[in-house]
């Protein structure tokens, strides 16, 4: 290895790792975080409980664990990538018959000292191990037809034993982020545009077998999709969260109501207003800048690792960094489409915002690998 | 384990290719959110902001002080106390059972109380709020508060009630307030929203009930904020509404305490009447009951205590009671004889103790008979045999025009409840309502004020105080509204010969200060306030031949229900007359022993405005009356507020 080609491969090892990662993007979650904890401040009527001082501590523990992960060289992860994907989906298997019961769904696996949520783990495993698959898989084979078997099992089995909890909201998460990989790892297009015309009959088909024998969608489902076409048929029924959400957004105005200002969200009209709905909040007491100063932010990180991911030649930390950045993507999207009315509310939290541990730690090592990728990336 | 990158750079354009082509597909979603975001925010901003300030505003029912009640002095008969309560709100309770059980542990709650708010609370509109309990300590109140977060749907509230200070000595004339009832929502068509207001008291009874809608004010409204369960969390705006309108009565209330005092003990009615304005200065009844055990809402047992009395304390006699006026009707038969010329006011009658028209024997009261009497006489010693004669003469339709231009069976209009018409009788009543033709011992009967003759205590008063003044005198019990005098009605002179009027006042006069007057043991010793009256003893039941012959069974001896009602009315000063008094004593027996002594009392008391110095009164009476104002001094009446703290 002559001295030049040592300067182009150099890997920062040790301690000097922590000067090589990605600092912008630990800077740009620390902010998205940050109007977390103020939000959560907001909605508790002006109080550090019982929401924000529990989600900082939190925070600070995924802060750790994003460190921590970032700190393993990439391709210890891209080892590990199959067999965290059977401790999740072993997991997601475990709740049907284990978990417990929460939120009238079976999503929940306690271990005693935490509650688990696989389904949250599943969709960081799932990125993980179709990118190790492309990685390993000759580029002149991704698009043969067999060899798009495996990852469509692969994101098959955890997407049917996510839809059977039932949890609609992560089973088109989960499709969609394996989807996401496949067409980066190259898949041809014509694959997606026929899955996308399939979908579309699929999307008539369940809608057709409303009230019959083979209703392939539970009713609250039905209903879900039904208010979310037309909110005002159910004010105060099930359209009562879309209405009231939309209400609180929209009085928001430019520049918002003020911080704790907020009449909708603390007044107690928006449901689960510190964890689904809290980008109502942000929008309430914010307005129009608050709320696309966040999605910037979002935009941001989205774009660090898009970035990041174009600099690697390593096609696993590659397609890894784009999955966890899709990932995000989702999340926020479909969320805030759902609070604003352009998605049916299906329970999906807005990342690093909304109140809760699993999902934010499951993320934060998410970024962990991002930054894995970043800091041993050859130079 | 590390191995060289697999990437040949066709793959990795590919990848990069990608990549872009997803990057640019996030940043198209990312500007629709965006552009939904200004949308909503800049664009419809107005109407959001406008939904939100509904959203959060709840208009609340503001209820009205109610109007207070005092009387003709100021003196409050009604007024409206602080009222710590908690109320419910079905759609925020949850678990019905579940939130009364916990409601039940940090405030006293009888089990009927607790059944009875269940019932209004699945009886209501689920967000109606519903009264649970009330009058509660403010200790209760604040645990109530305290604890507000462990129960949705509670809420403790401040409130007015309705109290009555004086109690019982206003029972029947004021009336009584309660929560309203569907019996009540029916018999009243009245659209005005505070009825559907769970427990709101209206007027029940009295003048609460008659002048309801004056005293209960129009009702405010309140904007709230509240949040999404209902809570109220912050008052924006009030709107008080219109407090309900004050009533002064015409009733002195020292003069009316005076006389319930005065009747305590009796089952009997005694009216107080200003000859000269018609204003009611008293309206006795007695037995009373307390009020504010309605208000509060009356417990079973109390309830049927009072209803279940035989001497019926709910009655408001003075009103509402008719009784045969007896005696006290012998004005009116000669009055009618006077003016229609049958009889001459010097002309004497025989009176042998009993008469005999078409083979029926009519008695006098006093066995023996009074020997020749003149009008004069018979009705200072109230001959009966006299009024069988002229009576006959008359004829009863004459007899009934003339009682009733005096006031007898005619409705007076009086807010109080259920005010009775008694009964004038002629020919044409008889024919109309019994279908049979008169009859001379109809007309016998009538003279004397029994048969179908009846009245109430205020018709007695009301026809005293026409004697007294020769005017069409009418009752008046209210006296200003809101600060505004009412007008009076009446007063008109009544088409009568006034030497004829002027007889019979010098007739009643005798009746008290005559030696052989009926009431000359009830006379008032004072010069310038003695007074003229006329005794009634009215009987309840028949007295048969055998009776008779055996010898009368006296009052003393017969049951309670069985003996005679005992009667007396005057008016005094004879001269200058300022007050008529009617006294009803229901079974009191004669009307000169047991009726004329109260009624001279309770004059006495309205001349003087006050108690009379022992000098009004015969002397042989002094020591007697000293221990009997003592005694009624002493007094509290019940449910008064000096005896509801001790």
């Amino acid at each position: 290895m002559s001295y030049l080609e040592y300067n182009t491969k150099f890997v920062p090892t040790g301690l000097r790792k922590v000067l090589y990662l990605n600092w912008p993007l630990v800077l740009l979650l620390i902010a998205v975080a940050s109007f977390g904890f103020l939000m959560l401040y907001s909605v508790a009527g002006g109080s550090s409980t019982p929401w924000m001082a529990p989600q900082m501590k939190r925070f600070g523990v995924s802060l750790v664990v994003m460190f921590a992960v970032a700190m393993v060289p990439i391709w210890f992860w891209r080892n590990m990538a199959v067999l965290t994907y059977g401790f999740c989906l072993a997991l997601l298997i475990g709740v049907e018959f284990f978990g417990s019961v929460g939120m009238g769904a079976q999503r929940w696996i306690d271990l005693g000292f935490i509650q688990l949520q696989p389904s949250e783990m599943m969709k960081i495993a799932l990125v993980m191990v179709l990118a190790a698959y492309y990685d390993w898989l000759p580029v002149d084979r991704v698009s043969r037809p067999q060899w798009l078997v495996a990852p469509l099992v692969l994101i098959g089995l955890p997407t049917m034993l996510v839809l059977i909890q039932p949890d609609l909201g992560t089973a088109i998460m989960l499709s969609l982020g394996g989807g996401i990989i496949m067409f980066l790892a190259g898949v041809h297009w014509a694959y997606f545009g026929t899955v996308i015309l399939g979908g579309v009959g699929l999307v008539a088909t369940v809608l057709e077998s409303r009230g019959t024998t083979w209703q392939l969608l539970h009713d609250y489902q039905f209903r879900r999709i039904d208010t979310f076409l037309d909110p005002s048929s159910d004010p105060l029924g099930a359209g009562y969260h879309i209405t009231q959400a939309k209400i609180a957004l929209g009085s928001g105005g430019w520049t918002g109501k003020g911080f704790m200002q907020g009449t909708q969200s603390r007044l107690n009209f928006l449901p689960e207003k510190q964890t689904d709905f809290i980008f109502t909040t942000l929008a309430e007491e914010f307005g129009f800048v608050g709320a696309a100063t966040l999605l910037a932010l979002y935009t941001l990180i989205i774009a660090f690792c898009i970035v990041s991911a174009l600099q690697n030649k390593d096609r696993f930390a590659s397609l890894v960094t784009l999955g966890v950045a899709a990932t995000l993507f989702l999340f926020f999207a479909v969320n805030m489409s759902m609070v604003m009315g352009l998605a049916p509310v299906v329970g999906v939290p807005l990342p690093l915002v909304s109140y809760g541990g699993s999902a934010m730690l499951v993320l934060m090592g998410a970024f962990g690998l991002v930054q894995s990728a970043h800091v041993h990336r050859q130079r | 384990m590390r191995r060289p990158a697999r990437d040949n750079p066709a793959s990795a354009r590919g990848i990069t290719r990608r990549a872009l082509v997803l990057g640019g597909a996030q940043a198209g979603m990312a500007g629709l959110l965006v552009y939904r975001m200004h949308s909503l925010q800049v664009d419809q901003a107005d109407d959001f902001r406008l939904l939100a300030e509904e959203n959060r505003i709840n208009i609340r029912l503001l209820p009205p002080a109610r109007g207070m009640i005092f009387d003709r002095n100021g003196v409050t008969l009604a007024d409206n106390e602080q009222n710590y309560r908690v109320v419910m709100v079905r759609e925020d309770l949850g678990d019905l059972d579940e939130a009364l059980r916990r409601l039940a542990m940090i405030v006293p709650i009888s089990p009927e109380d607790l059944a009875r708010a269940k019932q209004d609370l699945e009886r209501h509109s689920p967000f109606v709020p519903v009264t649970v309990a009330e009058r509660l300590t403010w200790e209760e109140i604040s645990r109530v508060a305290i604890n507000a977060p462990a129960l949705p749907g509670i809420n403790p509230e401040v409130g007015l009630s309705r109290r009555y200070p004086l109690g019982a000595d206003f029972a029947h004339i004021v009336g009584y307030v309660g929560p309203v009832s569907d019996y009540d929502l029916n018999r009243i068509d009245d659209q005005d929203p505070l009825l559907q207001i769970p427990r709101f008291q209206i007027g029940k009874t009295g003048v609460e009930d008659k002048f309801e809608r004056t005293l209960r004010g129009h009702a405010g409204s309140k904007q709230v904020e509240v949040n999404a369960a209902g809570r109220a969390m912050r008052e924006l705006s009030r709107d008080v509404g219109e407090p309900g309108a004050d009533i002064q009565l015409t009733i002195d209330a020292r003069l009316q305490s005076y006389t319930e005092a005065r009747l305590e003990g009796e089952s009997a009615a005694a009216v107080v009447i200003d000859v000269e304005t018609g204003d009611l200065r008293a309206i006795g009844n007695a037995p009373s009951f307390d009020p504010n055990l309605f208000v509060r809402g009356i417990s079973v047992a109390d309830w049927a205590a009072l209803n279940e009395d035989i001497r019926r304390p709910l009655a408001a006699k003075a009103v509402q009671g008719t009784y045969p006026p007896g005696s006290t009707f012998k004005m009116m038969t000669a009055i009618a004889a006077l003016e229609a010329g049958v009889l001459d006011p010097e002309e004497t009658v025989r009176c042998q103790g009993y008469v005999e028209v078409s083979g029926t024997r009519f008695h006098c009261w006093k066995a023996g008979g009074h020997g020749n009497v003149t009008l004069h006489e018979s009705l200072k010693q109230s001959c009966d045999v006299f009024y069988y004669e002229v009576s006959q003469r008359v004829g009863i339709d004459n007899i009934a025009r003339v009682a009733r231009d005096f006031g007898l069976g005619t409705r007076f209009d009086v807010p109080m409840s259920a005010i009775a018409a008694g009964l004038a009788p002629d020919r044409a009543w008889k024919q109309e309502v019994r279908g049979e033709d008169w009859r001379i011992g109809d007309t016998i009967n009538a003279s004397i004020g029994q048969g179908y003759v009846l009245a109430s205590p205020l018709q007695l008063a009301v026809m005293t105080a026409r004697l007294a003044t020769g005017r069409a005198v009418t009752p008046r019990l209210v006296r200003a509204i809101d600060g505004a005098e009412q007008p009076r009605t009446g007063g008109e002179p009544l088409p009568y010969n006034e030497n004829f009027l002027r007889r019979i006042r010098q007739a009643m006069f005798d009746v008290s200060n005559h030696q052989r007057g009926t009431a000359y043991g009830s006379r008032i010793a004072t010069e310038e306030f003695r007074m003229a009256g006329k005794t009634g003893t009215s009987q309840v039941r028949r007295i048969t031949a055998e009776e008779r012959e055996q010898g009368i069974t006296r009052n003393e001896d017969l049951p309670w229900e069985r003996r005679d009602h005992a009667l007396f009315v005057c008016f005094a000063p004879l001269e200058a007359p300022r007050y008529a008094v009617a006294v009803v004593v229901e079974h009191g027996g004669g009307g000169s022993t047991n009726a004329a002594p109260i009624a001279r009392d309770i004059m006495l008391q309205a001349l003087y405005d006050g108690p009379p110095p022992l000098t009004a009164y015969p002397s042989n009476l002094r020591p007697q009356i000293e221990i009997q104002q003592q005694r009624i001094r002493d007094r509290v009446p019940p449910g008064s507020t000096s005896s509801s703290r001790a």
